[in-house]
Order: C-alpha cells, then sequence, then structure tokens
C-alpha cells in the first residue's frame, strides 16, 4: 500500500551520491594543500569557506533537505539564525573590550 | 483497540505516512539545532582563544599529525557515503543492501574512533595533555598556559565529537539487528532515515574541526 501523494520522497540516483562524495574528498585534499599555502589572514576565511561548502553538500544531499518539507527547511534556518545570534553577540561583546586585539581601537 | 489499520507506517494520529514521516524528520532535525548549539558553544570559546592566541594556537596545531587527521576526514566522508547509500537501500525496501551498507558505514565509523585513540595516545607520550604533570609544547617557550588552553579546547572538542561517534555506532549496531528482524520495509525505514540525519551530522561537525584545530597556519611551519 505505498501512498503516491505530492510528498513522497524522491529517491536520489547512486550516480548523484557519487559525485557528491567526490567533490567532499576533493574538498578534503583542497583544504588541507591550502593550508600550506600563505594566505595570511584569508587562509582561516578559505578552510572555513571550503568547510561550509562541504556542509551544504552533506546537508542538502546526503540529509536529503533539497527534498525535505518547506517547514523542515524554515526550521533549518531558524537553528542558523540562533547560532549566528551566539556567535555575533559574543564577538561584538569581547570585541568592544580591552580584552583581544582588535586591529584599530 | 482497532489496530487493523495502525501500521509503523502510519500511526493513528497521522493522515497519511508522508506526513508521519515529515513529522519524523522536522523533530530528529529540532534534536540536531540543540546539538548545533551543544557545539556551537565549544566553537564560540575556541574562537575567542584563538583570537586572544593566535601565535600560540598556529604552533600548537602544527604539533597535530595533518596526514592523520585528513585520512580520518576521507574515513568519515566514505561513512556519510555508505549510511546514505543504507538509508537509499531502505527507502527501496532491499533488506540486504541496508544491512551491507550499514555494517559497512559501522566499520568505518570503527576506524576513524581507532584512529582518534591512537591520536590521543600519541598526545599523552608528547606530554600534551593539559593539566597533567610535565605539560610542555616545543616553540611557544613562556606561553604553556595558552598552549594548554588549545589541547584542552583539542580534547573536549574531539571528544565531545567521539563521544557522538559512540553513540552513533550503537545506534547502528541496533537498526542491523532491526533490519534482519525485517523491521524495515519499503513503507517504512523512517529509522534507519533519522539515523543517517544523526551520522551526517556528526560528520558535518568534524567537517569543521578538522580545519579548526589541525590547519591553522601550516606554511609557518
Amino acid at each position: 500500500m505505498q501512498e503516491h501523494t505530492e510528498s513522497h520522497e524522491p529517491v536520489d540516483s547512486v550516480m548523484t551520491y557519487a559525485l557528491v562524495f567526490l567533490a567532499l574528498i576533493a574538498a578534503t585534499v583542497i583544504t588541507t594543500a591550502v593550508a600550506f599555502v600563505d594566505l595570511g589572514a584569508f587562509s582561516v576565511v578559505v578552510a572555513l569557506a571550503i568547510a561550509i561548502c562541504k556542509m551544504l553538500l552533506v546537508v542538502l544531499f546526503f540529509m536529503h533537505v533539497r527534498h525535505s518539507a518547506k517547514l523542515t527547511k524554515l526550521v533549518l534556518l531558524g537553528g542558523v539564525l540562533w547560532f549566528l545570534i551566539l556567535m555575533g553577540m559574543t564577538y561584538t561583546d569581547f570585541g568592544s573590550r580591552t580584552w583581544m586585539g582588535v586591529p584599530g581601537r | 483497540m482497532h489496530s487493523e489499520e495502525q501500521t509503523l507506517a502510519l500511526r493513528e494520529q497521522f493522515d497519511t505516512a508522508a506526513q508521519q514521516r515529515d513529522a519524523s524528520t522536522l523533530g530528529m532535525w529540532i534534536f540536531l539545532i540543540t546539538e548545533v548549539m551543544f557545539f556551537g558553544g565549544m566553537f564560540l570559546a575556541y574562537s575567542i582563544y584563538r583570537g586572544k592566541y593566535p601565535d600560540v594556537f598556529a604552533v600548537a596545531s602544527s604539533s597535530l599529525n595533518v596526514y592523520i587527521g585528513a585520512a580520518n576526514t576521507v574515513v568519515l566522508l566514505c561513512s556519510s557515503f555508505t549510511m546514505v547509500m543504507a538509508v537509499r537501500a531502505s527507502q527501496l525496501g532491499k533488506r540486504s543492501g541496508i544491512i551491507f551498507w550499514l555494517i559497512l558505514t559501522l566499520i568505518l565509523g570503527m576506524t576513524f574512533l581507532g584512529v582518534k585513540a591512537f591520536e590521543w595516545n600519541e598526545k599523552f607520550e608528547m606530554h600534551h595533555v593539559p593539566g597533567m604533570a610535565g605539560f610542555h609544547l616545543d616553540g611557544v617557550g613562556t606561553s604553556q598556559g595558552p598552549a594548554s588552553i588549545f589541547f584542552s579546547l583539542y580534547f573536549a572538542m574531539t571528544g565531545l565529537h567521539a563521544m557522538h561517534m559512540v553513540v552513533g555506532v550503537g545506534i547502528l549496531t541496533m537498526l542491523i539487528f532491526q533490519a534482519k528482524a525485517g523491521k524495515f520495509s519499503a513503507e517504512y525505514w523512517t529509522p534507519v532515515d533519522i539515523s543517517g540525519l544523526y551520522w551526517h551530522f556528526v560528520d558535518i561537525v568534524w567537517i569543521f574541526l578538522f580545519p579548526l584545530l589541525y590547519l591553522i597556519d601550516r606554511h609557518l611551519k
């Protein structure tokens, strides 16, 4: 008795998963190699940008969020927002004290 | 009790099987968001201290073995691939496929934990364990305090991550037995699906831990 409703989850092909997997491995190799290059302050930016790309691949494909209900996507965005509040507000607090060396202050 | 209409795939409080699946997925995501906040506090502490002691963190990070870390990242990514294949097999109702891919995932997960144990052991041998007598990191001079902050964060973050892996290994073992007992079908695969979400989440935590702990200013060395 299989339900064929609109929200029935489609099954992704093995090829899709294999390509995502290869992209993840390639990104791991790149991020390791780039760490040995002197990019100054941008080295952490590049490392985080690659990590965020890898996270998006895992979330959208392996965790099926691209097929998920709108409510699930909305809740996820809410979670991201709360995480940014945690980080952002603490940085503004520490950054505005003399505890950390912020350039230009 | 009128149980004729009630199955694992469609319990009485839901209108359709799809609605029940969406509810399970949403519930799991809400749990995972609490986990994001849980790990988030540690990432926050890490970034504040890295901002305060950038040079010591660079030296301490370079004392970790980047090749072992990268290899372990690959092991974990492989386990995410085998997990998603197990979920796919469950969506198609292939019992032997579920068991095959879950066992592979289990082996890869335990491989990761074995490598992690090896790395931790190395820290004990090199006197890089904060709080233990004789803690010393070469190359930072008298800044042994900030160096021990790095290793405290290293042990707390990789330790919490490994604890999640141990829980994941337990979940996988349970799923393998349930799959063998024929609990899952093309109509009902929710436990495999949401366990997959958990496993991938733990993978994502490592995706961030690897560059943040192992790859700080490697070029300085």
